[in-house]
């Protein structure tokens, strides 16, 4: 270690002002401080400082995605064989799944970092460390029959247009991983709906429906809903679907990292359920054709609705910022998202499309909230006595 | 009305190296007035050196608030006048000559006077500049009457000294100083006591309004306290004095002397026997440390960690300070910091398993962990600033300028003390404390 502080020492000059290297000072920058805690001391203000930074921040989303993502490996794996009607040990199907993934999250990583680090270059920045998530968000909400060069459009077009330009990390609007997801959506519809694109290599033979294609079927055929998977498929994750998306029950053990730590925001995520579950119950009520019918919890447990809930619409930078704003957008995300969903049925999954509107709604949100504490303190100014 | 007012919000950080209970005497020999520990101040000196002052001299004068003299709180010589950029004037440094020579303002009971002897006998005696007011910070404006008097009898500041210690026989004095707010405020001073505060000579004090506070730091800041009590509005004005000024202002009036003995708290980790110290306002630290610190890089610090300035151990206590504390500097490099399981870090979140064990004190040195990186987390300011105010979005109105929308937000509530805590627990890393106080600096601008 004490090797590598001096290499890194000797090496800093060159990358400084007036140095060789002066153009890559933030490149050089990221590689220092992700092997070494920076030795800057306070200068003003507060003597002490928080051990968290942002580095420990993000790294702690990355991790509570790991077990969405190891089970997105395996389940890709699985369901591919599945459909070919074949056994497979346990090791084949990860195996296989790796090797479907791991090209992804490598496109994306190196696209999203390579044109991060040239923009913080560009801006005299140090590099933000926010594309750590954005970049394993990418891969887990697409199917996992995706191009990789769709991959790496998309995710260019996520941080330049989706991030970049409104100034970079905190200043963006939409959430980068869904402008990347919605950016596919709308440019290559082929290759992100319909039921072939949900299970790797498929079989031609085998009905690769998600469940909510099922039920979404069930509006035009009139039907009751016939889901291809029980319940507990649907929560323990066993469906086809988006990388990452699949398992509820892997999602939850994510959650419970983001709350302990306190890196996610509970009030999101709860809020998020309660909004989908009122939905979901209202549609109940009144009513017309079997989808609207289908019991509430189904939702909470097929499609994006859980990841989106978990990693998406906690999103500090694009979700509403104030306390009572983060209820309003959460509930407001999972009224959307149900209603696109039942309602809507070009487009079976409602979780991307809620998010992101209410990502723009977000700040309007914020705004009536400060609004109320502002018309608080005025009220609080004693009214001139009349003379 | 006395408010009991709970407050749960904030956060105690618990550091190693808090002051033992014991009182011993250090009498200084050097001694420095900073015209830089009162915000705003524009200095016109009324001594040069190699003059002689007496306790309570004045040393210098606000040079557009002349009526406001600041005074030496020792007799002696003045040595040095030591001036930095563009002739800033940063210290006048006074050495004692042991004679303890004083300007005889005269005893007087508070109750036989007029308001304007008692502001006269205040501003004279250079005790004055005790008082400061709320908005901005900066020594209170002698013809504006204030809508209350705010002291606070407790800090909840990181290893901050203990005012039932520090009050001990000090019970007469204090009601004095207090009685002469509530002639100058008509009646209008508020105590506000801690819960777990016992000192009878806070509880049993009168002319005041007793409030009781409970909740982790920051509710000893008068801020907050104010911000529940009664919020500064725009055009109002609030005072604060501390309770070592209000017993200094007490002595006045039963000794008809400047009495510049004040009782500092010694703390941090770097302390070989944290303690009390009986020392003078403006003095130097360097008796009371020497000796008594670990050797090694250390940052020492007049006031807490929070809040404080940072001085070097032979520099001199600021104005208002009661404190000293001495923390190691953290100007290291640590190998993969942001990946170990830290279990000797301190954190509000619980991204390191140091949330373990939550009794534990830590010794916590001045490293920023992390670099400054563009806002990102939300919510976070907000646990540990107990106030109905918007943080984030107060820092960004002040960061764009914005006058209005500032005003509308609450500026002239806060003070940077308040936002310390937002400070410390930023992922970001800024510097809100002087974010802040640029804020309330062109709100002053702006209204003056």
């Amino acid at each position: 270690m004490k090797a590598l502080r001096r290499t890194l020492d000797k090496l800093k000059p060159q990358f400084q002002k007036g140095g060789k290297f002066e153009k890559l000072h933030s490149t050089f920058d990221a590689f220092e401080t992700f092997l070494f805690v920076p030795d800057t001391t306070t200068r003003k203000g507060s003597h002490i400082r928080d051990a968290n930074d942002m580095k420990r921040t993000m790294v702690i989303v990355v991790i509570a995605l790991i077990p969405a993502l190891l089970f997105g490996i395996w389940n890709v794996g699985f369901q591919h064989f599945t459909s070919l009607g074949e056994t497979a040990v346990f090791w084949d199907k990860v195996l296989y799944g790796l090797g479907k993934v791991l090209p992804i999250i490598i496109v994306s990583y190196v696209v999203g970092l390579g044109i991060e680090f040239a923009f913080a270059q560009v801006r005299h920045h140090e590099v933000n460390e926010g594309f750590l998530v954005s970049g394993m968000l990418i891969p887990l909400v697409l199917p996992p029959d995706i191009p990789l060069w769709m991959v790496a459009i998309a995710t260019a077009f996520a941080v330049i247009i989706g991030k970049e330009v409104f100034g970079g990390t905190g200043m963006n609007i939409l959430n980068p991983a869904l402008t990347a997801r919605a950016f596919l959506f709308f440019a290559y519809p082929a290759s992100m709906s319909g039921d072939k694109v949900w299970i790797a290599e498929k079989a031609d033979a085998f009905s690769g429906a998600t469940p909510l294609a099922e039920a979404a079927t069930s509006v035009s055929s009139g039907k009751a809903i016939e889901f291809s998977h029980s319940i507990s498929d649907m929560f323990f994750g066993f469906i086809p679907g988006s990388i990452g998306e699949t398992s509820t029950l892997a999602i939850l053990i994510g959650a419970a990292i983001l709350i302990i730590t306190g890196v996610g925001s509970l009030r999101i995520m709860l809020s998020v359920i309660v909004g989908g579950l009122f939905m979901g119950g209202l549609l109940n009520v009144f009513a017309v054709n079997p989808y609207m019918e289908m019991p509430v919890y189904i939702h909470l447990i097929t499609g994006g609705f859980a990841f989106g809930t978990v990693y998406m619409a906690t999103d500090p930078v694009t979700a509403a910022q104030t306390n009572k704003g983060k209820l309003i957008f959460g509930f407001l995300v999972g009224i959307m998202a149900v209603l696109i969903r039942v309602l809507n049925p070009a487009y079976p999954e409602g979780m991307m499309l809620a998010i992101l509107l209410m990502n723009v709604f977000a700040p309007l949100i914020d705004h009536y909230v400060v609004q109320a504490n502002i018309k608080r303190r005025l009220k609080r100014i004693p009214k001139p006595v009349k003379a | 009305m006395p408010k009991t007012i709970k407050l749960s919000r904030g956060l105690d950080i618990r550091l190693k190296g808090e002051a033992e209970k014991t009182l011993k005497e250090v009498p200084p020999r050097l001694y420095a007035m900073k015209p830089t520990d009162f915000i705003g101040v524009f200095p016109r000196l009324q001594v040069k050196e190699g003059d002689h002052v007496k306790v309570g001299s004045p040393v210098f004068i606000d040079k557009y608030r002349d009526n406001i003299t600041y005074t030496s709180p020792v007799s002696g010589t003045i040595t040095e006048i030591k001036r930095g950029d563009k002739r800033l004037l940063l210290e006048i440094k006074i050495e004692a000559d042991g004679k303890d020579e004083f300007i005889d303002f005269g005893a007087a009971s508070p109750a036989g006077l007029s308001n304007e002897e008692l502001i006269g006998k205040l501003l004279d005696s250079g005790l004055w500049t005790m008082i400061r007011q709320r908005p901005y910070g900066v020594v209170a404006n002698p013809d504006v009457k204030p809508k209350t008097i705010h002291i606070s009898a407790f800090d909840t500041a990181p290893l901050a000294p203990d005012y039932d210690f520090i009050i001990q026989g000090k019970g007469k004095d204090f009601q004095t100083g207090i009685d002469v707010l509530a002639r100058i405020s008509e009646n209008k001073v508020h105590l506000n006591v801690s819960t777990a505060t016992k000192a009878t000579e806070f509880l049993q004090c009168k002319n005041v309004i007793i409030n009781t506070f409970s909740g982790p730091h920051p509710a000893g800041n008068p801020g907050i306290q104010i911000h529940h009590l009664d919020p500064i509005n725009k055009g109002e004005v609030v005072w604060v004095v501390g309770v070592q000024e209000v017993i200094a202002i007490g002595r006045l009036f039963n000794q008809g002397r400047y009495n510049p003995e004040i009782i500092i708290a010694l703390a941090g980790s770097e302390v070989i026997t944290p303690g009390y110290y009986k020392s003078h306002r403006c003095a130097s630290v360097y008796e009371i440390l020497k000796g008594n610190v670990i050797e090694g890089n250390n940052r020492y610090i007049s006031g807490n960690v929070l809040t404080g300035t940072h001085i070097r151990p032979d520099n001199y206590l600021n104005f208002y300070d009661s404190m000293i504390t001495v923390i190691p500097e953290g100007d290291q490099h640590e190998f993969l910091g942001w990946a170990m399981p830290g279990l000797n870090k301190f954190s509000i979140s619980r991204s390191f398993f140091s949330w373990l064990s939550p009794r534990r004190k830590y010794v916590l040195d001045s490293n920023m962990h992390g670099g400054e990186r563009a806002y990102v987390m939300t919510g976070l300011y907000e646990k540990v600033l107990p106030m109905d105010i918007y943080p984030m979005q107060l820092i960004k109105a002040i960061l764009f300028e914005d006058i209005d929308l500032m005003e509308n937000l609450g500026i002239y509530e806060v003070e940077p003390e308040d936002f310390a805590l937002c400070e410390f627990v930023d992922v970001s890393k800024s510097e809100i404390q002087t974010i802040i106080r640029s804020g309330l600096e062109l709100m002053r601008k702006e209204m003056s």
